[in-house]
């Protein structure tokens, strides 16, 4: 089907355009917070707003109020002049409004098809559930936007990244007038971004779009104009031509941000870290990890660059116990990880920052001070006898990392999981560092962080890496591997497809690399 | 082979019960909501069930239509007593184990008040005859087994693909099962997360009064306080061991019933075995089965037991 009958098709199906959207002198207050202070902002026809600001900032918060997610203390919202009250996400639907969120909005043990017949009211025939019609519209909106999705995989068997292309194609599919997304390209590959980007740009002929982003280079690629957030209000509010990218960044931190660079020499370390041949399982239990080789020697940071979904989680997960190697080994300074429990392989000096650092990373209830001594409760240090705990020290190795890893938090006692992204973060490398592993595993290590926090977790990568540490930084970013990698090694369906030094690395090499082919 | 025809026998008409209180609690844990009240609300529904044969027929034969109207009252009171568990654990977000356990007394305490007042001592009424279905009846051994039972347990059979139906085939069944594992992501399509759970508990606890209802109608033709005696709970524990699907909830249901009938079975034979032993039979295989089946969490309804509040941040 043709771009203008997709169009036509939609058009046909929904309200009226959206010639103006305005939100003013929005209000909302949480328990102990004000999230959003006394906000303004205003999207034309056509128009392209990028709201920038740290994690924290308000500006998910500020579009959940959009939505009819939340009602708003104080402020209104006009469209074409009116004033509108959304009292849930219907009627933001109806309006024509539709929402690619940052957290992911699909339910786990249900299909992609069944995921987006939530919202596709067209397909609800009285009792009968019309799965067929909605799974043509995927595949439709799948193909013309080259969004590839399987419309009958359960979520749970998604990657993040694909997830984050579900969570695309269901809103596209939804048919909205105006496009509210947050943070939509976080893992998607460069070309991947720029297709996007040039798509996004396309559809202001027929779509306005409010576009919230860390990552400055798409905001000046794609956006008109840019509100900048800070503490829930609005700091700054301009054309986005007229300011370059540290400008915008200087003004979203309050501060300058330089982000660091590997510009060391090499340490000429001997390889501590030997995968052979490795085989690995995915949760589908189809070969997720296919003969995989791989070197990392100390005092370098391997930089792992890929979609995410071709076997990276799995990779990391077979090196730490987590997941049963089916053939191949792993050798870390002489010792077999294969198939060893995750005590073993912490024992003989692995650290890890895992993907999800809400599951995987921290007990989300427990607090920063048990948290940090998560891995080491028996530990002489930590406890008498390795049954009695000892609260005064724990409390004191809390206090001084609180310091030193720069944790914001009231007081060490409280939930982990109260923190944010950031904060949570440095929890995990606060705990993973202060170990002194002898290796270091990091996987998407800066996720929806802010520049602030980016570039702390930068430094202390590059500190380890003085220290001698081997490091193997699985990322997305390109930017981050290219910054900080002395050696950058390609992982396409499970295999190795290239390595490359860091100086011949190139945006575009990788990116053809990512994207499975081999010159 | 008698005794293996009774057995099954047995197993096809008392499994029935326990079938219906099982797929109502799916329903509710489906949609999140963990009725611990099951077995207050079964009470409930067998109250309501022999009351009004008794009234009308003080004892003796009644007509037909007077059992259908005890099912449809049954079935209210049962909606009723989820909407009221809806008000306390989704509105007022309250424990839910807790609330549930409040449920359970307060349904076998009221029931059995009532019982006190309403009728007195021990009565019994009719129980619903048995159909036997025209030629299928008569096949060797299956006909006996399987196409010899009353009304109620065919329609209760046939209604295990229709809930299969209404799970995965239906916008309603859909907008259960996503505010029971992803109640924000519902909540962002614009799906009243608590009316769906209103719903859910409306419906699935009417079918535990039902349930209820078949025992004093159709299996014991009495009431008693203690006549569920636990069946409740059981229901419970098989949407666990079923894994929130129907057609694994009638498996469960089937084997539990059998294994309790083995035991009555067991026993009347005469072989001396001690019987406590034989008693613990079902409750040990429900206990063994439970451990050694795989436990795939990916399909289980993620957020049950947890409120939803939109504008609490996680």
């Amino acid at each position: 089907m043709n771009r203008d009958s997709l169009a036509k098709k939609r058009s046909e199906s929904e309200s009226k355009k959206i010639t103006s959207l305005k939100m003013e002198h929005i209000t909302k207050r949480f328990p102990g917070v004000l999230a959003s202070d006394d906000i303004t902002i205003e999207v034309g026809e056509g128009e392209v707003l990028a709201l920038v600001g740290e994690n924290g900032a308000g500006k998910t918060t500020l579009m959940n109020q959009l939505m009819g997610l939340y009602q708003p203390d104080e402020g209104r919202i006009l469209i074409n002049g009116e004033e509108v009250h959304f009292k849930g996400p219907n009627d933001a639907f109806k309006a024509g409004l539709g929402m690619v969120h940052q957290q992911y909005m699909l339910v786990p043990n249900m299909t992609v098809t069944e995921n987006v017949a939530l919202g596709y009211k067209k397909a609800w025939k009285g009792i009968k559930l019309d799965l067929k019609e909605i799974r043509k519209r995927i595949v439709e909106v799948s193909e013309h936007y080259g969004l590839l999705v399987n419309p009958d995989a359960y979520i749970w068997q998604l990657s993040v990244g694909e997830q984050q292309r579900v969570e695309l194609v269901k809103t596209l599919c939804l048919g909205a007038k105006f496009l509210i997304l947050d943070e939509p390209t976080s893992a998607l590959t460069p070309q991947e971004t720029d297709e996007l980007i040039a798509l996004l740009k396309n559809m202001t002929s027929e779509l306005s779009i409010i576009f919230i982003s860390h990552k400055l280079a798409e905001v000046k690629a794609l956006s008109n104009k840019v509100t900048i957030l800070r503490h829930g209000a609005v700091v700054f509010n301009g054309n986005t031509d007229d300011y370059s990218s540290s400008e915008i960044a200087a003004k979203m931190t309050g501060h300058e941000v330089e982000l660091p660079e590997n510009k060391e020499p090499d340490m000429h370390g001997d390889v501590v870290l030997n995968i052979e041949n490795l085989t690995v399982m995915s949760d589908m239990k189809v070969p997720a990890l296919n003969g995989l080789n791989l070197q990392v020697k100390a005092g370098e940071i391997l930089g792992l660059a890929g979609v995410s979904g071709n076997g990276q989680r799995e990779l990391a997960e077979a090196i730490n116990g987590l997941r049963p190697v089916h053939s191949g080994k792993i050798e870390f300074y002489g010792d077999e990880f294969s198939n060893k429990r995750p005590s073993y392989v912490i024992k003989r000096g692995m650290g890890y920052i895992p993907e999800e650092r809400n599951i995987e990373g921290i007990v989300p209830p427990f607090s920063i001070k048990e948290n940090l001594v998560l891995k080491d409760s028996t530990n002489k240090k930590f406890s008498r006898g390795k049954s009695i705990v000892k609260a005064k020290d724990i409390q004191k190795n809390a206090e001084r990392l609180k310091e030193e890893f720069d944790i914001r938090c009231p007081n060490t006692s409280i939930a982990a999981g109260s923190l944010s992204g950031g904060n949570i973060q440095k929890v995990i490398l606060a705990r993973e560092i202060d170990r002194e592993p002898k290796f270091l595993i990091a996987v998407y290590p800066t996720r929806g962080l802010d520049l602030g926090a980016v570039q702390f977790i930068h430094n202390e990568l590059l500190k380890k890496r003085r220290d001698n540490v081997g490091i193997l930084l699985i990322s997305e970013e390109l930017d981050e591997i290219m910054n900080l990698s002395d050696r950058i090694a390609v992982i396409y369906k499970g295999q190795i497809q290239d390595i490359l030094d860091h100086k011949d690395a190139t945006r575009a090499k990788l990116g053809i690399l990512m994207a499975g082919v081999k010159e | 082979m008698n005794f293996v025809v009774q057995l099954l026998s047995m197993t096809m008409s008392f499994s029935v019960a326990l079938l219906l209180a099982s797929l109502g609690e799916m329903f509710n844990q489906r949609a999140g909501v963990f009725n611990l009240g099951c077995e207050g609300v079964m009470a409930m529904g067998a109250f309501v069930g022999m009351l009004i044969p008794f009234t009308i027929g003080q004892g003796g034969a009644v007509s037909m239509w007077w059992y259908v109207l005890s099912y449809v009252v049954a079935a209210f009171v049962g909606a009723l007593l989820g909407l009221l568990f809806g008000v306390i654990t989704v509105t007022f977000r309250a424990p839910q184990g807790i609330a549930g356990i409040g449920l359970q007394m307060f349904g076998v305490g009221l029931a059995g008040a009532l019982f006190r007042t309403f009728v007195g001592g021990t009565q019994s009424i009719p129980t619903i005859p048995k159909l036997a279905i025209p030629l299928l009846s008569k096949i060797t051994y299956i006909g006996e087994i399987f196409f010899n039972l009353n009304i109620v347990a065919y329609l209760s059979y046939i209604f295990v693909p229709v809930a299969w139906l209404i799970l995965f085939k239906t916008p309603w069944g859909l907008k259960i099962r996503a505010v029971g594992t992803h109640p924000r992501a519902a909540d962002s399509m614009g799906i009243n997360v608590n009316r769906t759970r209103y719903e859910a508990l409306a419906f699935g606890s009417a079918l535990a009064s039902i349930s209820g209802c078949f025992l004093s109608t159709a299996q014991a033709g009495l009431f008693s306080d203690t006549m569920i005696a636990g069946r409740g709970f059981i229901a419970v524990a098989l949407v666990y061991f079923g894994h929130w699907h129907p057609l694994q909830i009638l498996g469960g249901a089937l084997l539990f019933t059998f294994a309790q009938s083995l035991q009555t079975g067991i026993q009347s034979l005469g072989i001396s075995f001690p019987y406590e032993l034989l008693v613990m039979l079902p409750y040990v295989l429900v206990v063994v089965v439970l451990s050694f089946t795989s436990r795939n969490d990916t399909m289980a309804p993620a957020q049950l037991g947890k409120p939803f509040n939109r504008e609490i941040r996680t």
